[in-house]
């Protein structure tokens, strides 16, 4: 059944309204900067803070304090309680909705299991690495069987070199998931490789909603086509080559198999007014659609196969004399392109 | 610091630091000098500090008792609930922390004397008369030493992260279990030093226990009070059951501070 959330938080000068619908196994990203509101609106939704109505089918969850709502939250810093082992700590949502310890820890070793840790079932919380933490976080709040999984920025305190890895391991856990999943982030990229629509949250307020191919597109204010700044397509991969659902193809470094997003920054994008000698492997004829003047760089849409953004220098945008309907040859370093398995 | 000299540490400082050290540790040691160590052991096992020395460790560990299971929740209010008035009752709290203890004696026979406030229906419908009792001792100790309790887990309560608690309530657990299974360890570590320091201002007390619980030998002479009747008909023997108050003070401060460079750790 749907879930349906009208959120309303008041606090001083800042108002939050926002209105939700998370299909069931839907994942519903909200993005937003800083003090948009996404944390509050998320503590909302668990009880932590009041204003937050949630209906699912007939029932509503209007009165239910925190302990009673079938949530499940992996926290910022996940907040994992550190006198008790990984087993306790996922065991402990089951215990305290009356489990009987034994039957408590064997389904939190199965969750353990799942997500791959049951070798860490006795260790501290400290001993685990942020990425392991992670996933007992995950672990503890699935373990309860909840309606709604609530990721508070599930990624932000991993190091980039285990973001990677944590981020897809998430991803095929939310998809196993069959409850109504809200991340929140700041983070473009973990939007849209672990959602199937984004909510863009801006001041308190919806400013733009839609899958993360529409946002990519279509971004409504600066705002939104500055945070999510990057190329991302579907594609099918076959090795290092990966065909795009919309046309065109690309090589990748890594060798990847089956259905695939596609993601590199714009600023991986170099163009070139005549074809490149010695014909880098990804390169293509592109035609300039629009330019975009930000701080530091200059951001231009180019149609072609695929269509793609660039970020060039200003020296640079001087050199080509670029104009709308320009053609220009696109180059991208394979090693600029990152793969999530779908 | 290698390489670098620093100045000559200025006398203004020194002096005084040095006078103040010896201070504090001469009498120390004077007790230790004066001990009459040839007939310590007797003086040792003899009745009369067994009585006393059993008697103030039983009263300070029940006084204890008291203190934690009625100082750990109330610590817990003063931390955690948005009670009104809540600055004023935590400056409540520590008022016998400088009141002299004589004085909360007074106060307390005042209140559960026999013809007390609360005392007189105590003594009227359950016959029960706490003064010059051995419960009176407890009584006197656990009003003294529960500030030191109080204030300890309180400063522990509120330098813990109630989001532990806020991700405890989200997995299902009510507000009393969460205290159990998340706060509590947390605050393990305060709550440890709070109970030692309040065990040792129990075992130590003297003011509150002779005025509300008087001086039975075998019923109300804790070491305090034995130490002091003994100075006037036998001074070794004050020397003798304070040479053990010392020793288990020391013990005591021992244990804690070996418990606070685990915590640290």
């Amino acid at each position: 059944m749907t879930l349906d959330a009208s959120i309303r938080v008041a606090r001083g000068d800042f108002r939050l309204e926002l209105d939700l619908t998370i299909a069931p196994g839907e994942v519903v990203a909200l993005l937003g900067p800083n003090g948009a509101g996404k944390t509050t609106a998320l503590r909302a939704l668990a009880g932590l803070v009041d204003g937050g109505r949630v209906a699912v089918g007939e029932s509503t969850w209007d009165g239910l304090p925190v302990e009673k709502r079938p949530v499940g939250v992996v926290f910022q810093e996940y907040l994992l309680f550190a006198h008790m082992t990984a087993l306790d700590n996922v065991a402990f949502g089951l215990r305290a909705r009356g489990m009987p310890k034994a039957a408590a820890n064997a389904a939190a070793l199965e969750w353990l299991h799942k997500v791959g840790l049951v070798e860490f079932a006795r260790a501290k919380p400290r001993t685990l690495s942020g990425g392991q933490a992670q996933r007992v976080a995950l672990a503890r709040a699935l373990a309860t069987d909840p309606l709604l999984l609530l990721l508070d920025e599930p990624l932000a305190a991993l190091d980039a070199s285990t973001r990677l890895k944590v981020r897809s391991d998430l991803g095929r856990h939310l998809r196993d998931y069959p409850g109504h999943t809200l991340l929140v982030t700041h983070d473009p990229l973990d939007a849209m490789v672990l959602a199937d629509r984004i909510v863009i949250l801006e001041g308190g307020r919806v400013v733009q909603e839609g899958t993360p191919a529409e946002v990519v597109r279509r971004p409504r204010t600066d705002y939104v086509a500055h945070l999510v700044g990057l190329n991302l397509y579907r594609g099918w991969a076959d090795g290092v080559e990966v065909s795009l659902a919309d046309g065109g193809r690309v090589t990748v470094a890594e060798p990847v198999e089956g259905e695939v997003h596609v993601v590199f920054s714009p600023t991986a994008v170099g163009l070139y007014p005549e074809q490149p000698a010695g014909s880098p492997r990804n390169t293509w004829p592109v035609t300039v659609v629009g330019i975009e003047q930000h701080a530091h760089t200059t951001r231009v849409q180019l149609d072609g196969t695929p269509a793609v953004f660039a970020d060039i220098t200003t020296a640079t945008v001087a050199d080509l004399r670029l104009e709308p309907g320009d053609r220009l040859w696109a180059v991208l370093k394979a090693t600029e392109i990152h793969t999530y398995t779908v | 610091m290698t390489g670098v000299r620093r100045a000559r540490l200025p006398v203004v400082l020194v002096l005084p630091a040095v006078v103040g050290l010896v201070f504090l540790l001469l009498p120390l040691v004077g007790l230790l000098v004066r001990a009459p160590w040839a007939t310590l052991p007797q003086r040792l096992f003899s009745a009369e500090v067994g009585d006393a020395l059993l008697l103030s460790l039983v009263c300070a560990s029940l006084a204890t008792v008291v203190c934690v299971v009625l100082g750990v929740p109330l610590a817990w209010l003063l931390a955690r609930s948005d009670l009104p008035g809540r600055g004023v009752l935590r400056a409540l709290v520590t008022v016998p922390l400088v009141l002299p203890p004589v004085v909360g004696g007074v106060a307390l026979l005042l209140v559960l004397g026999r013809r007390g406030l609360v005392g007189q229906y105590l003594d009227a419908w359950f016959g029960v008369s706490l003064p010059f009792t051995t419960a009176g001792v407890v009584l006197a100790e656990a009003f003294v030493a529960m500030p030191f309790l109080v204030i300890s887990v309180e400063g522990a309560l509120r330098a813990a992260d109630p989001r532990f608690e806020e991700a405890a309530a989200t997995l299902g657990a009510s507000r009393w279990l969460t205290f159990r299974r998340v706060t509590l360890p947390s605050v393990l570590p305060g709550l440890v030093a709070g109970t030692v320091l309040c065990w040792s201002r129990a075992l130590g007390e003297f003011g509150a226990t002779i005025t509300f619980a008087g001086n039975y030998p075998g019923e109300t002479t804790t070491m305090p009070l034995a130490v002091y009747l003994a100075l006037e008909s036998d001074p070794d023997a004050a020397i003798v059951l304070s040479v053990v108050l010392l020793v288990v003070s020391v013990g005591v401060l021992a244990g804690l501070r070996d418990r606070w460079i685990r915590g640290a750790a």
